[in-house]
């Protein structure tokens, strides 16, 4: 808030999300959250996978994944990553358009791949895979699902920081936001991989 | 920093000469990076799909495949290999160790088989 | 908002929307002084229903929730919030800094903090509170009937996630905001020793979030994690307690290490005997404590090899603890000890806390711990390390830091009488338990038959914790009567940290100017080497300040809301507290906030009159 100093104007550094004491908090605090993150998905892994043997009567892995779907979504969310990266790229050349662009570009491949979420699980309810069939069917859930709950709540987030910011221009108050909400989404990604592999792949194959 | 720098002043000026070129630099890294990531992806699920690769070998190698992804995602997408993140490295790495320890406990320690 | 609109406020809104960390703290210590009183109202009632034998002051059911209630207190809603109480108050002030790195978020974790415990208390009302134990072991708790588990998993996960977000923010505090000079091997061991706890914080609750998220979709919705006849498996919900459980006893601790590193040498007129040693110890303390977890499951048959591996993992932590002893012990070799209160439960901590240890050891030894578990030895054991660690830290801390925090020094003849009650009620409690625990005597029972040789120990026992409660009540006198004692609250025990160099009340802004630091115990080096004054890193100049908010409140109170919704299924209400939770998160994502300025001349006004 300005209210006894006037607009002044700031040069673009190199690095405009850490170029703050607030932006570098951020960073790190952001960081070190996803370090949280990764312990929290980690359980939720282990629970998967000393569960996954628990199908009772009800279908198995082998029973409901198809391979084409979960590639098609992992192709969606790794060039989403990309996508993403090139949002950070024109923030630091200072090109705001480009970022903005390629943050919607991310958003709409966030939403598509949400969209095939829902339509594997509704697939998979329908193949007799409801939320209480099994241990296995629990456990799946409750990981894909929670993965699919952070993808959602990153899309609302960079949406909102897309329409808040649509005409501000770069500033060093929205560059730590859009750094941290892109470091998010690799993070995403990131537990996407082990998903693919763990639970998909293996689902599959052993 | 200065009591009146104002924090949502739009940014100015091109960024320097420097720093154009490492960001081109970046854009190559990142772009070789992708086409890896999708490269090592395809292989796992290749390995996977096929009858060709037998399942005793497919799933030690797609375990590996996605080690190196997650590695090229956080050095090469996320900056980890960047100076300055010597906490960011600790933190991640720490919180890796504690998921690999929970996950190894919650496969092998429930009581089923005993170790 | 301008200087003059931030200083016009009225009391209680002032303490409702405060983001300073000295006022943060305070209301973390009210808070959890509040839930520890709590607590120990119903360890007292348990202790009463077990001086005599076949007593019935209280059912059994009672007793189950009294003993469940008691150790969810202590644990999350008393020691850990006095700690953080502490943390915030004193953490920015040693490393010289003028906040937190996050204001916000530090008081958004107090009030979620907060809300979290009240909710858990509402079930007191609503017909039983939970009575599955503080471990809410499966399928006793997702089987226990009414809603008293379903406050225990809402109320711990809303606390749990202002935990961690404290956690966060002392992480980046203290890596992002120390002063020039102060490096990390610089830095007192108080706040090096938040650091780990905040690390452990960082990595050991995700754990017990998916621990709670899994109890609750499982009592809540239907899921079969735990249901064996669905293919369950309730040794998972063990592991994920304890993978969060076993490094939250060293969250606890850590912090009470640091205190007492900072009261011993201050009050032995000493520097600390072995620095480096020290934060190395704390580092592996730190890192083992992710290693043992399994350690509280030995009887539950993961095998012979497993049990081997956890054993000795456990046993190691004795080796960096006994380097702490000795260095407390080095420490005290040749200095002029000074008997203060705060002294004295530092002094009272070191034989104390090293009993806890060599039980622990011994409960360690997981083949001897098939006699032991879930005996009163654990009982005894625990409560050894809890309370002659951690709890005399915090009376230590209490009574040390008193005068910065409150402005007044508590009465050392009071504190004097409450720490020999206390200690002697402490060992009077607990020392004979371990002998009800090795006699066969089980945890957690409501009652116990005449005849067994029981009698006359739990009869001591409970003498001991009437002492203790009357130790308590001498303590609340002293904060009371002791408000004259308004002089020599600058520094009154000669301190060798930066926290004595502010002045009495602390400023909002703490330091004037950023202090230089030149060595460790800066303060003690500039009154021995230099002229007595910490020299300043900075001009005088305006300060940044951040805006007081009412969000913190709005966002955990929706959490609330939405708590009451999922334990009676009301979707209008799980809905409704979301919007707003989630509409005070969107407010604060939108509304850019970017603090005031405090002017110069004011900080002048203020310098003058400090002085």
């Amino acid at each position: 808030m300005a209210d006894h100093q006037a607009v002044e104007k700031q040069t673009l550094p190199p690095n405009p999300e850490k170029a703050t004491l607030d932006g570098r908090n951020k960073y790190l605090g952001f960081w070190f959250f996803l370090g949280g993150e990764t312990v929290l998905f980690g359980s939720l892994f282990g629970t998967y996978l000393g569960l996954r043997g628990g199908v009772v009567d009800g279908p198995g892995p082998a029973d409901l994944f198809h391979l084409d779907l979960v590639f098609i979504m992992t192709m969606i969310l790794l060039t989403s990553s990309l996508t993403s990266v090139f949002a950070v790229i024109n923030m630091k050349r200072g090109n705001y358009k480009g970022l903005l662009m390629w943050m919607w570009a991310t958003v709409a491949l966030g939403i598509a791949f949400l969209g095939f979420e829902i339509y594997e699980f509704y697939e998979y309810y329908h193949a007799g895979l409801g939320f209480t069939t099994s241990a296995f069917a629990s456990s799946f859930y409750t990981l894909v699902g929670t993965h699919g709950a952070h993808v959602a709540f990153g899309v609302s987030w960079i949406t909102v920081l897309l329409i808040r910011y649509k005409s501000t221009g770069l500033t060093l108050t929205n560059a730590p936001k859009f750094y941290t909400a892109v470091l998010y989404w690799h993070f995403i990604d990131v537990v996407w991989v082990f998903i693919f592999t763990v639970v998909y792949l293996l689902g599959i194959g052993g | 920093m200065s009591s009146h720098e104002d924090p949502s002043a739009p940014l100015q000026g091109a960024p320097s000469k420097n720093t154009e070129r490492k960001l081109k630099n970046e854009t190559r890294t990142q772009l070789i990076s992708f086409l890896l990531m999708i490269f090592i992806t395809s292989m796992a699920f290749i390995s996977i799909g096929s009858d060709a690769v037998p399942n005793g070998f497919a799933i030690p190698f797609i375990l590996m495949l996605a080690g190196v992804q997650v590695v090229l995602q956080l050095y090469f997408f996320m900056h980890m290999n960047e100076k300055g993140t010597g906490w960011i490295n600790v933190m991640i790495w720490s919180g890796l160790f504690v998921a690999a320890l929970t996950v190894g406990a919650l496969m092998f320690l429930i009581g089923e088989v005993k170790y | 908002m301008s200087y003059a609109k931030a200083q016009s406020k009225n009391v209680v809104w002032d303490w409702l929307t405060t983001v300073d960390h000295k006022k943060v703290g305070i209301l973390y210590l009210a808070g959890g002084a509040f839930f520890f009183a709590l607590g120990g109202i119903e360890a007292v009632l348990m202790r009463i229903q077990l001086m005599f034998p076949d007593m019935a002051i209280v059912q059994a059911q009672t007793f189950n929730e009294l003993l469940t209630m008691h150790g969810t207190t202590m644990i999350f809603l008393a020691a850990m919030p006095l700690l953080f109480g502490f943390m915030n108050f004193i953490i920015p002030l040693q490393i010289g800094a003028r906040d937190v790195a996050f204001p916000f978020l530090n008081a958004l974790g107090f009030w979620l903090f907060f809300f979290g415990g009240l909710l858990l208390y509402v079930s007191l009302f609503t017909g039983g509170a939970p009575d599955a134990g503080w471990t809410a072991y499966v399928p006793l708790s997702s089987n226990s009937p009414g809603q008293g588990l379903d406050y225990y998993v809402l109320g711990l996960q809303v606390s749990g996630l202002g935990t961690l977000i404290g956690g966060i923010n002392f992480l980046v505090t203290i890596i992002n905001m120390r002063a020039p000079g102060m490096s990390m091997m610089r830095m007192p061991l108080f706040t090096w020793s938040s650091f780990v706890a905040s690390m452990l914080i960082l990595f050991a609750f995700p754990a017990l979030t998916i621990g709670l998220l899994l109890l609750m979709l499982e009592r809540l919705f239907g899921a079969t994690y735990f249901a064996v006849d669905f293919g369950g498996n309730i040794i998972i919900w063990q592991h994920l307690f304890w993978i969060f459980g076993h490094p939250e006893v060293y969250i606890l601790i850590l912090p009470a290490f640091g205190i007492f590193s900072e009261v011993i040498p201050t009050f032995a007129k000493k520097r600390l005997f072995g620095y480096s040693a020290m934060v190395f110890a704390t580092l592996i303390i730190g890192f083992l404590g992710f290693m043992v977890w399994a350690h509280h499951m030995f009887t539950v048959g993961m095998g012979p090899v497993a049990n081997a591996i956890f054993a000795v993992a456990t046993m190691a932590i004795a080796v960096p603890t006994g380097i702490k002893i000795f260095n407390w012990l080095l420490t005290l070799w040749g200095g002029r000890i000074q008997f203060t209160t705060a002294n004295l439960f530092a002094l009272g901590f070191i034989p104390s806390f090293v009993m806890g240890g060599v039980t622990g050891v011994m409960l360690a030894t997981s083949a001897a711990n098939y006699q032991f578990h879930d005996t009163y030895f654990v009982v005894a054991h625990f409560h050894y390390v809890i309370i002659g660690g951690v709890v005399f830290g915090l009376f230590a801390a209490a009574f040390y830091w008193w005068p910065k925090m409150f402005g007044y020094r508590l009465s050392e003849t009071l504190g004097k009488w409450f720490f020999w009650l206390f200690l002697i009620g402490f060992h009077m409690t607990f020392f004979v338990q371990h002998f009800l625990g090795l006699m066969g005597m089980p945890r957690r029972v409501a009652s116990f038959l005449p005849g067994q040789g029981l009698d006359a120990m739990n009869f001591i026992s409970t003498i001991g914790a009437f002492l203790m409660s009357i130790a308590f009540i001498i303590l609340l006198i002293a904060i009371f009567a002791s408000t004259k004692n308004r002089d020599n609250v600058q520094d009154p025990w000669d301190g060798r940290t930066l926290e004595w160099t502010v002045p009495t009340p602390v400023p909002e802004y703490n330091f004037a100017q950023t202090p230089l630091v030149r060595d460790l115990d800066p303060y003690w080096y500039e009154k021995h080497e230099g002229d007595g004054k910490i020299k300043a890193a900075e001009p005088l100049g305006e300060i940044h300040m951040p805006n007081a908010t009412v969000l913190p409140v709005t966002i955990s109170a929706g959490l609330i809301v939405a708590s009451f919704g999922f334990i009676y299924h009301v979707l209008p209400l799980i809905i409704g507290g979301f919007i707003i939770t989630f509409g005070a998160m969107f407010v604060r994502s939108i509304k850019e906030d970017h603090g005031y300025h405090i002017p110069v001349d004011v900080i002048k006004r203020d310098k003058e009159e400090g002085k």
